[in-house]
């Protein structure tokens, strides 16, 4: 049974290894769980889990596992209920005789196979009433509304404290690092970005070691270097702007911005959808001061990192054809002039701020995709991490 | 050897979950590994563990420059080669010249120690693989003077972590692992039982709501936490404020007097004041 658990859990990406599992059956043996299940699921917790950006989907299959609903795990990473509809709009007030009215549904399997049938009936975002998930509803779904039997979906502090259980709370959920950029998401993402400016260095004189190993040598000069710390890491930003990428495109360029002291270089470019012959720098005088590709191509060396952020949404003609465009006529295609980029600098990466599971819906990110080989990642701390290693690959 | 269960103590309140993780820890002779948002209490943990278990505590406070040789032993080159050049007679013996580090201390204690190494992520990138075999062996040696140190009773050890290096798998492999959550209001109350049992219960209350409203503040650089919370309940009994004046209803005083001692940052008290200002206005 536990070994399965343990299957489960690297099912999902948490990484688990026998010296975990052998940790876990002599804790078991020496008796500290008490047989309990909430104490068994601290103590597993401490003893498997050694990040907290795994909780959430710790809790996930713990609740899965233990409550013998298998179909749950696959239930939440299908149809994830989108973080907007639980988004807090109003709080429900209830009088005590209004409480006393709502019936509770049924055990917990059968709130979570209603919970799926309605999952499957839903297609909207929604808020109040009694049947459809959302929030501050009397429906058993959703967050912020009032149900004894309630399931809490995306809910970060039990309102009513009547939650079933500790694990289906997902309290961590904001730790998980394959969620989008948030405030603290952002601290987090900040800090890789810095590793990453410091990677690879020259090297520099280290007086302490040269002392150290002089006096060891009984005062034959020693000379000692060590790896830079401040890196020259030169960044190249191209940016999609307008409609539904602004807020993307604020976060981006607040967290390069925040880490630019790590680089020696960081030039920012703006683009609309796709990259074609121009560019621009400030998006007040988009139309005026345009800047044609080439001369981007002419200024940087190879030695930049080229990153490219846009959700590379658009008609698939946008980037395949010439004219393609939304906004002008461009003689080459985008693809062209994609080409032409990765080919001036050969260590580079896309950043996608769409989930990655809508990735394989959208045509036109397939053919980007493509197009990059395959060097797209999401905008996610994961992400950045994933993108990182492809940009300081040698 | 049996030891009880950790629960907190009359100066630290632990929860459920963090009790479990310390006697798993504790029972299991594995490093615990501590996460959390600063001010949650990770460093005072290892105090009130040893405090606890009545046990010596060693604590190694890890910085940016920090080696891992430096918590097992340090060579002293430089002074013996001036005691050479002086032609000092201790140069002879080159056990002069080695520094015992906190670890070996705790190493050589006479009964089980508590080992606090705090803020791991602050050194090197390589500092916690360097330390794998002293963890798991409980040994080390002693180049200079061919010499194997072995721990005499296993130390207890607590690491910190304010997460600004990722740690490497290997380490993680032989740790423990607890992320100390914010404690939500119940447990705040108790914690703040715990530091100042005569708070009035208005105040208190009054307090907390003020708390929690200005940590729910979007955009915050840096949110109150535990260890401000309770300056701040400090300077309000030391001032003799009225619960009323905590209030944020009534629609004029809603800046919470003292405020500094939540918000440690000029843009933060900055964006806190806009917010209250244009509150003022939707209200009138």
């Amino acid at each position: 049974m536990l070994v399965r658990f343990l299957s489960m859990l690297r099912e999902t990406g948490i990484p688990v290894s026998v010296t975990e599992y052998l940790a876990m059956l002599e804790a078991l043996k020496g008796g500290i769980a008490d047989y309990s299940v909430d104490n068994f699921y601290v103590l597993a917790r401490t003893v498997l889990v050694k990040d907290e950006r795994f909780y959430d989907r710790y809790d996930r299959v713990f609740a899965a596992h233990f409550s013998g609903i298998e179909s749950m795990l696959d239930l939440l990473s299908g149809a994830e209920v989108p973080e907007d509809w639980l988004r807090r709009l109003a709080e429900l007030q209830l009088t005590p005789e209004e409480k006393a009215k709502i019936d509770a549904l049924g055990g917990l399997e059968q709130v979570m196979e209603a919970l799926k049938e309605r999952l499957k009936d839903q297609q909207g975002r929604h808020q109040g009433g009694n049947k459809w998930i959302g929030t501050a509803g009397r429906s058993p779904f959703g967050a912020y509304g009032y149900n004894p039997e309630g399931v809490r979906i995306g809910q970060d502090s039990s309102r009513q404290r009547s939650a079933i259980k500790v694990w289906d709370r997902r309290e961590f959920r904001n730790l998980d690092d394959s969620l989008e950029l948030g405030t603290r998401n952002l601290q987090v993402a900040l800090r890789r970005l810095r590793r990453f400016a410091r990677e690879g260095a020259a090297e520099e004189l280290d007086l302490d070691g040269t002392i150290d190993a002089t006096a060891r040598n009984a005062g034959w000069l020693d000379l000692k270097l060590r790896p830079e710390r401040h890196n020259a890491l030169k960044v190249l930003l191209f940016l999609d702007v307008g409609g539904s990428m602004d807020d993307h495109i604020r976060l981006t360029e607040e967290l390069f911005s925040a880490a630019r002291s790590e680089f020696r270089h960081l030039e920012h470019y703006y683009f609309h959808n796709f990259v074609y012959e121009t560019v621009w720098r400030d998006n007040h005088r988009r139309y005026q001061q345009r800047i044609p590709m080439q001369e981007v191509l002419r200024t940087y060396g190879p030695d930049y990192r080229l990153i490219l952020v846009g959700d590379a949404t658009m008609g698939p003609y946008e980037i395949l054809r010439p004219g393609g465009s939304v906004e002008h006529w461009n003689e080459e295609s985008g693809q062209t002039w994609l080409a032409r980029l990765t080919a001036a600098f050969p260590r580079f990466a896309w950043l996608n701020p769409e989930p990655e599971e809508r990735w394989e819906q959208v045509a036109s990110i397939g053919v980007a995709r493509q197009l990059l080989e395959g060097r797209m990642y999401p905008l996610t701390p994961g992400g950045l991490e994933r993108a990182t290693r492809v940009l300081n690959a040698r | 050897m049996h030891t009880k269960r950790f629960s907190g103590t009359s100066r630290y309140v632990a929860t459920d979950d963090l009790s479990m993780a310390v006697s798993a820890a504790v029972t299991l002779g594995r490093p615990l590994l501590i996460k959390g948002e600063p001010g949650t209490g990770k460093t005072q943990l290892a105090e009130e563990i040893a405090g606890f278990l009545e046990r010596p505590l060693y604590e190694w406070h890890v910085k940016s420059t920090t080696k891992a040789q430096q918590g097992l032993y340090e060579y002293d080159a430089v002074s013996r080669l001036r005691d050479s050049q002086l032609g000092d007679a201790r140069v002879q013996e080159i056990g002069n010249y080695i520094l015992k580090g906190r670890v070996w201390e705790a190493f050589t204690s006479e009964v089980q120690p508590v080992l606090l190494i705090d803020e791991i992520d602050k050194a090197d990138i390589e500092f916690p693989n360097d330390l794998l075999r002293e963890l798991d062996r409980m040994e080390f040696y002693v180049y200079e003077t061919r010499e194997l140190v072995r721990a005499r009773h296993r130390p207890i050890i607590v690491i910190t972590s304010n997460n600004e290096k990722e740690l490497p798998d290997a380490f993680l492999r032989r740790c423990f692992f607890h992320y100390i959550r914010f404690p939500d209001t119940d447990t705040m109350r108790r914690i703040v039982d715990v530091h100042f049992p005569n708070i009035k219960k208005e105040l208190l209350a009054e307090a907390l709501e003020a708390f929690y409203r200005i940590r729910d503040v979007p955009g915050l650089k840096k949110k109150p936490s535990t260890s401000e919370l309770l300056d701040w309940l400090k300077l309000l009994l030391a001032e003799d404020i009225a619960p009323e004046a905590l209030r944020a209803t009534d629609g004029k005083s809603t800046v919470p007097p003292l405020y500094g001692a939540l918000l440690k940052n000029e843009q933060d008290v900055h964006l806190f004041e806009q917010l209250v200002f244009m509150h003022r206005r939707t209200a009138r």
